[in-house]
């Protein structure tokens, strides 16, 4: 995958600045001889979430999680970036959202951050309950909960940002 | 990947065979419609060949209810064939394994139909 790269202050600087229309995905990386690192900044549309998706299955891979974690991951991170264009930013074109990959020798980090209304994830119905069984949404967070070791919400006033953070499997001890 | 969907009758049944991804946006909206339409043409027992399903979100696990709902409610059933390990362990997770009625040939799908 190929996306212009600019530097992280820029990105830090453009947020500051009032409103145009966020352009397309940019990609930071930032050297770092134990941490691996990828941030984005995306457009609140679908497209944005088949890209979020696609960095997650490319660094989760690249960071060495297997083949069954690694699909789990995806998932998590898939939904992850629809709660922030749909629930969030309500594909709203005037708000972005940022999503950062950072990886090292303990675990996957990511977190989103959208432009949305204060969120209360204590509020969401369990899906699981029988009078929502049936119900045709309402199951994004319960998956990412299912698929991630640890899910933090924070309040950024205005928006949300979202943690998921898959640890390394420990190493086996020997025989 | 988008989703394809592709209609035929065995015995009664109106099987959709589907492939791709059902997921926000494309995928879920064409199953929606396509079992709105099959619904709409007097069908009321559906079976929904998953085989070639690679993936689905959480919106699309919500299109699946709402279309069982949707042929319940019309007084007719919907099963499921040839679900993917993946697609197999979200319905267990999120407790629609029981919910659904689900089967692995296609033969023991079509007579489980009342």
């Amino acid at each position: 995958m190929t996306l212009p790269v600019i530097s992280k202050q820029t990105a830090i600087i453009a947020t500051a600045l009032p409103r145009p229309r966020w352009p397309p995905s940019k990609v930071t990386r930032l050297p770092d001889s134990t941490t691996s690192r990828v941030s984005l900044t995306l457009a609140s549309s679908l497209e944005s979430v088949n890209t979020v998706e696609k960095t997650a299955e490319e660094f989760a891979a690249r960071a060495g999680f297997d083949e069954d974690t690694v699909p789990n991951i995806v998932m998590a991170v898939r939904e992850a970036a629809i709660n922030a264009v749909l629930h969030g930013n309500a594909y709203d074109p005037t708000k972005h959202f940022t999503a950062s990959f950072e990886a090292n020798s303990d675990a996957l980090v990511i977190r989103f951050a959208d432009q949305a209304p204060g969120f209360d994830p204590s509020s969401l119905p369990d899906p699981l309950a029988p009078e929502n069984i049936l119900r045709g949404s309402g199951r994004g967070i319960f998956l990412i909960r299912a698929f991630m070791d640890e899910v933090h919400f924070r309040q950024l006033h205005p928006g949300t940002e979202l943690t998921l953070i898959k640890h390394r499997a420990p190493a086996q001890p020997a025989a | 990947m988008s989703m394809k969907v592709s209609t035929r009758q065995v015995d009664g049944v109106t099987i959709l065979d589907l492939s791709g991804r059902i997921t926000l946006g494309e995928g879920s909206v064409t199953l929606r419609d396509a079992v709105r339409d099959v619904l709409a043409k007097g069908s009321r027992k559906i079976l929904l060949n998953l085989g070639d399903i690679s993936y689905i979100d959480s919106s699309g696990i919500g299109e699946m209810v709402s279309a069982f709902t949707s042929v319940k409610n019309a007084g007719g059933e919907l099963k499921l064939l040839n679900l993917t390990k993946k697609v197999h362990d979200l319905l267990q997770i999120t407790k629609l394994y029981t919910v659904f009625d689900i089967k692995d040939d296609e033969a023991s799908a079509i007579g489980a139909f009342a």
